[in-house]
């Protein structure tokens, strides 16, 4: 088989380990507090600008300035949740998506107001493996690696701990769980801390492979909107499953064609697997 | 009603006659303003049933591109390349809503599948970048006044042209307001199983609605391409474009005829004024306070400005009548 094409899947699988944390997060909001946050990847971008401005302007060590992105971004999360979530809590769900869109436009557009339209790089270069004639970029394998991490803590952290429990139950039914005495509202905010968290965790993975710039949500948002429809909404397994198979595509797709086919073709197979599909590959 | 018919003529007389006394620059403005007031128009006709498409970007570039290109590599006139824009538009229209309407794809996830769509128009523009010139965009070749290639330098015309298709998307809100149809687009959208039990044919009402919403926002962006000469996929279709459709609507009222016009007037002047008072030093201020008053919106007037006002209304009259009765 070709190297580069056996390059591009090994990317690919790469790739689908940042965009399986990313629809851990977003899965997670939704499937607790049943709110699609749209501006889920602008989230992501403010903490790139965190990393970006922590470790260049002020010289904070690399592995402090992604904590404090991470601290920084779930703190971004809470406000997120407490000021425009909170208030359309019970709206129908299209103002909702709305909301969220709004705060889309709003990052975007502050943040170019803060920090112009220029392209920005943190400027870490991590050496380049070479193994027999293939060339596989470090920096994804360990945003791969820690990617799996993450998925594997979360999944730990809602099986073995109480407030996991508490979180998942309220996935399951929203009404009974008060009655058992959980605090609705602390659960929403925990959450809410816990998918920002995320996001920043994958700002950091991020930061070392691409560019930071007011845009760049728009690069990877609306692919991630499309891995978690196409595992199911709040299924996180199947979005799990789902960046792989997505990843993939636009992965070989690019190498067979272009960039933006590959995109194109992604999307396409999206439209047409909710209409096979409708509630998502793995829907009982 | 015939009060507010003679302010409404009046009012229409005032708006032909404005392009004797504005300077080019309003003239400019208010073209913009007309041409998005009648796209914004054309998607609150789906949208005031809550059937949300973050599709119409993709309408929107199609209705642009297909003529533009027609005549600038085939020397094929506007007046043929329109109307094809349009058939296609309502072609994408109804090979995404036939199979979302029938295997009942509502909500969010219509949503999704509608921007989706918008995302594969965009980003095949930017792909046949040997024709379209990707995201740098290109200018349609110009050849100066003339009927036949529907190009005006003199703005005034197109002044002309986008009162005409505002006009015509009033009108076509006005006729869907006023038809039996509404009423069962209405039962559909508060509950689609009783809608059907009741012998409403729940897929041809929606497909007809949103047939007739891309073909005309297909026109407004032909229009719009034929006004601006220049296209860019990024302007003209994609996410962007689509929230920014969505969300002007939103502000300015999604279930009264006039809301979306005053949604595109409010933005636009917002946008503009904006930029000329911080100038071009702070590129992102305007869509800052834009996405500042959208959330507020949402949250404190889902009704939309219009509406809102419609509510105040009602609420004064209310208790004028009331108070003599105590």
């Amino acid at each position: 088989m070709d190297p580069y094409l056996i390059e591009a899947i090994i990317n690919g699988i790469l790739l689908g380990g940042v965009l399986a944390l990313l629809a851990l997060g977003l899965n997670l909001i939704f499937g607790v507090i049943d709110v699609v946050w749209i501006a889920y990847a602008d989230i992501v971008m403010c903490g790139m600008y965190v990393i970006y401005f922590l470790y260049v302007e002020y010289g904070i060590p690399l592995p402090l300035t992604c904590l404090m992105a991470i601290a920084s971004i779930a703190a971004l999360g809470v406000v997120v949740h407490l000021l425009i979530i909170a208030p359309v809590l019970n709206s129908a769900p299209i103002n909702q998506l709305l909301a969220t869109g709004g705060l889309l436009f709003f990052l975007q557009s502050f943040a170019t107001l803060l920090f112009g339209t220029d392209f920005r790089n943190i400027g870490v270069r991590l050496p380049v493996l070479e193994i027999a004639t293939l060339y596989i970029s470090f920096s994804r394998l360990i945003a791969f690696a820690v990617g799996l991490i993450g998925a594997v803590a979360l999944y730990l952290f809602l099986k073995r701990t109480y407030i996991g429990t508490a979180i998942r139950a309220i996935a399951q039914d929203r009404e009974i769980v008060g009655l058992m005495g959980v605090d609705q509202r602390r659960i929403y905010l925990v959450t809410s801390a816990i998918g920002g968290a995320l996001a920043g965790l994958a700002a950091c993975l991020l930061a070392l492979q691409y560019d930071v710039h007011p845009h760049i949500g728009n690069t990877f948002g609306p692919v991630i909107f499309m891995i978690c429809v196409l595992g199911g909404l709040g299924n996180m397994i199947g979005g799990f499953i789902a960046s792989f198979i997505i990843s993939q595509i636009i992965a070989i797709g690019g190498y067979y064609a272009n960039t933006e086919l590959s995109y194109v073709l992604a999307f396409t197979f999206f439209i047409v697997l909710m209409f096979v599909r409708p509630r998502g590959i793995f829907a009982r | 009603m015939t009060v507010s018919r003679i302010a409404m003529l009046v009012g229409l007389v005032i708006l032909i006659a404005l392009p004797a006394v504005v300077p080019p620059y309003f003239l400019h403005l208010l073209i913009q303003i007309l041409l998005w007031a009648f796209i914004y128009t054309a998607w609150a006709l789906m949208g005031r049933f809550g059937f949300v498409s973050f599709g119409h970007g993709a309408f929107m570039g199609v209705g642009a591109y297909v003529p533009a290109l027609l005549w600038t590599y085939y020397d094929v006139t506007p007046w043929i390349g329109i109307p094809l824009g349009i058939a296609f538009s309502m072609l994408l229209a109804l090979v995404i809503g036939y199979p979302c309407f029938r295997l009942r794809v509502v909500g969010h996830y219509f949503a999704l599948v509608t921007l989706a769509l918008s995302q594969v128009v965009l980003l095949s523009l930017v792909a046949a970048r040997d024709i379209t010139g990707g995201s740098l965009g290109f200018t349609q070749k110009a050849v100066g006044h003339s009927w036949y290639a529907l190009q005006f330098p003199e703005k005034s015309y197109f002044y002309g042209i986008s009162i005409v298709v505002w006009l015509i998307g009033l009108y076509v809100w006005q006729r869907i307001d006023r038809s039996i149809n509404r009423e069962a687009l209405e039962a559909i959208s508060e509950d689609e199983d009783a809608a059907a039990a009741i012998g409403i044919d729940v897929l041809r009402e929606k497909l007809r609605v949103t047939v007739i919403s891309a073909a005309l926002t297909a026109l407004g962006g032909a229009i719009y391409a034929q006004y601006m000469m220049y296209l860019n996929p990024e302007t003209v279709s994609g996410i962007a474009v689509s929230l920014q459709i969505v969300f002007a609507v939103i502000a300015g009222g999604v279930y009264s005829m006039l809301g979306p016009t005053v949604g595109s007037l409010l933005t636009l002047s917002l946008t503009e004024g904006l930029r000329v008072w911080f100038g071009t030093n702070f590129i992102g201020a305007a869509n800052t306070i834009y996405g500042i008053l959208l959330i507020l919106c949402i949250i404190f007037m889902p009704q939309g400005i219009v509406g809102a006002l419609k509510g105040l209304r009602f609420r004064l009259q209310h208790t004028k009548v009331a108070a003599p009765a105590e």
